[in-house]
């Protein structure tokens, strides 16, 4: 009778590990791996399309379901690449916004990250105590925004709204004392700012709560150590970037290397790994969490000094203001024209990358000179990610995938599009 | 020296033990969590829920159906008919929101000139039967009627910054 060696098993698309969508065809000698087949398009939408049937502002809440774990970075990508067609510059104060919420938008990938990493491997509480400062930046996107997540919030040319100069409270309910009410509302008590300030200043001891259960954890280094080591060489053939590349020990950051918005402005470290294993790709993010925190400081310091407006101030590529648009016909029917036509970008084509929680994340964008983009291309760093599996994988164990994906930090919105 | 204190800790548990440490302070904080439904997290002014049709505070309808909110609706989620009303001017006859199409981005709220559609504080809702997700004219209105006061005050707080 033939012996069988090699078993093919199915993992996903439905494991709690996937990651959502990922389906991994993997060949298995035993219980080691000797290929890994990943299947993409379960999450297809087909975002690039649709762009081209709308007009510019209006795919702008698509980009928020691209990487829908990293939304505002999303939407910055594309705002940039309109505004690099138009040739316009946010005014200084919409950069700093958008530097701001590009960090929090940062510690907050990386938070769910951190949790879903930990609990794929098998550390539950840390995923609990992540979510808890996660809900402190979703309430600063709501506030700002008004949705926790898909926000739509940049616009080009600046961002839609300035930050509000409340933050909302907690009600006094009969389930709960007074005085804890009051505790709860006491960080709520200032402008939103000053909740942001708050919080980073709670944050670093966060951190260090998550450092004592994860770093020295010995378990956890078992899972992580010396598991699908990348070579600087191989992390760049293989096009990653984000703290996959950072922790095979490249130090790339379009943050410091191609400045955009403020951040030449602002002060911060880029942390890189030494092995390109599991563990360092760990290190390097827990350590972008706390330079993200010293951004986000640096910023709600600029901001709080320095008012103005978050919206440039020309009347083709924006709408007028509300009041204005009531009182005056000129102004109602330059509200209706850019409502339902939005705005012309000139023929040209250009590409605007950004440091997004997992990488570079591109947009290609191609405009004929209408209203609506020619073609829109995202460049997903997942997509390149997820392309070495094979490669991360070979000659591990069956449970050290779900700790490559978890260190991958895979998101399908953004890979399937 | 260094080599045989790291032997004596991993032989003590040592980090595991930092983290339970860890762990047993935390189960002596203040709980974070809330007792949902009866307690709710905070909303802010500008939160994007259930759409609303308003009225003027003399009972007229506001909208005029200018049809600019399903104009500017990136997910083609409104329809709208119009005619005229039993006053002689123009209204909808029909306006239809699917709420499994929208995407929730606020913009046919941004486009209103005259506030009619706004997006409400309710986040909470749901749909027995097929067909539940359409929001007609009817149901709108009455959402509308039942969270006015709300909805006024949010627009109020939220005026100037936009």
């Amino acid at each position: 009778m033939a012996e069988i060696r090699n078993f093919t098993m199915n993992f996903g698309p439905q494991h709690p590990a996937a990651h959502g969508v990922l389906r991994l065809v993997l060949e298995m000698d035993g219980e080691v791996i000797q290929k890994a087949d990943p299947h993409v398009g379960l999450l297809h939408r087909g975002t690039e399309k649709l762009a081209e049937s709308k007009v510019f502002n209006q795919s702008i809440g698509y980009m928020d379901r691209l990487d829908y774990v990293s939304m505002m970075c999303n939407e910055h990508a594309y705002v940039m690449a309109i505004e690099r067609l138009l040739g316009i510059e946010a005014p200084l104060r919409a950069q700093y916004v958008r530097v701001l919420f590009d960090e929090i938008t940062r510690i907050l990938n990386h938070l769910m990250w951190l949790g879903a990493h930990g609990l794929d491997i098998g550390a539950m509480t840390v995923f609990l105590y992540a979510f808890r400062e996660r809900e402190d930046l979703m309430d600063c996107y709501e506030a700002v925004s008004g949705t926790r997540m898909h926000a739509t919030y940049y616009r080009p040319g600046g961002v839609y709204r300035d930050l509000p100069d409340s933050m909302p409270k907690h009600q006094y309910s009969k389930w709960r004392s007074k005085k804890d009410v009051d505790r709860l509302n006491e960080r709520r008590s200032g402008s939103m700012l000053d909740f942001i300030e708050d919080f980073t200043r709670r944050f670093p001891a966060c951190i260090d709560e998550y450092e004592t259960l994860l770093t020295d954890n010995r378990i956890w280094k078992q899972r992580t150590v010396n598991i699908a080591v990348v070579s600087p060489e191989r992390a760049l053939q293989l096009g990653f970037t984000g703290p996959m590349l950072r922790g095979s020990g490249v130090e790339w950051d379009l943050r410091k290397k191609q400045p955009y918005e403020a951040y030449d402005r602002v002060d911060f470290d880029v942390p890189v790994g030494t092995n390109g294993d599991c563990y360092d790709r760990y290190l390097v993010r827990m350590e972008e969490l706390r330079q993200s925190n010293r951004i986000v400081a640096q910023c709600v310091d600029w901001l709080r000094s320095n008012p103005g407006p978050v919206m440039i101030d020309d009347r083709k590529l924006r709408p007028p203001p509300r009041e204005q648009m009531k009182g005056d016909m000129e102004s109602l029917i330059h509200h209706f024209k850019f409502m339902t036509e939005g705005y012309c970008v000139p023929e040209g084509e250009t590409y605007a990358a950004i440091e997004a929680p997992k990488g570079e994340l591109g947009v290609y964008l191609v405009s004929d000179g209408a209203n609506k983009p020619y073609r829109m291309k995202v460049r997903a760093p997942g997509f390149a990610h997820l392309a070495s599996m094979q490669e991360m994988v070979q000659g591990h164990m069956l449970a050290d995938v779900v700790a490559v994906i978890g260190s991958q930090d895979i998101v399908f919105g953004e890979i399937d599009r | 020296m260094q080599g045989i204190r790291s032997f004596i800790k991993t032989f003590l548990l040592w980090e595991l033990l930092q983290g339970l440490w860890v762990t047993l302070k935390n189960l002596f904080r203040p709980k974070t969590t809330l007792n949902y439904p009866e307690e709710k997290t905070p909303q802010s002014p500008r939160f994007r829920g259930l759409h609303a049709l308003r009225r003027y505070p003399n009972g007229e309808e506001r909208c005029i159906a200018c049809k600019l909110c399903e104009a500017v609706c990136p997910a083609l989620a409104i329809t709208i008919d119009s005619g005229v009303g039993a006053d002689g001017t123009r209204r909808t006859t029909r306006y239809d929101i699917d709420l499994f199409k929208c995407i929730y981005c606020g913009f046919c709220e941004e486009a209103c000139p005259v506030d009619a559609i706004v997006e409400t504080r309710v986040l909470e809702y749901h749909m027995e039967h097929r067909g539940e997700n359409i929001m007609t004219k009817d149901k709108l209105l009455a959402v509308g009627e039942r969270f006015e006061p709300v909805i006024a005050a949010d627009r109020a707080a939220d005026a100037r910054y936009r």
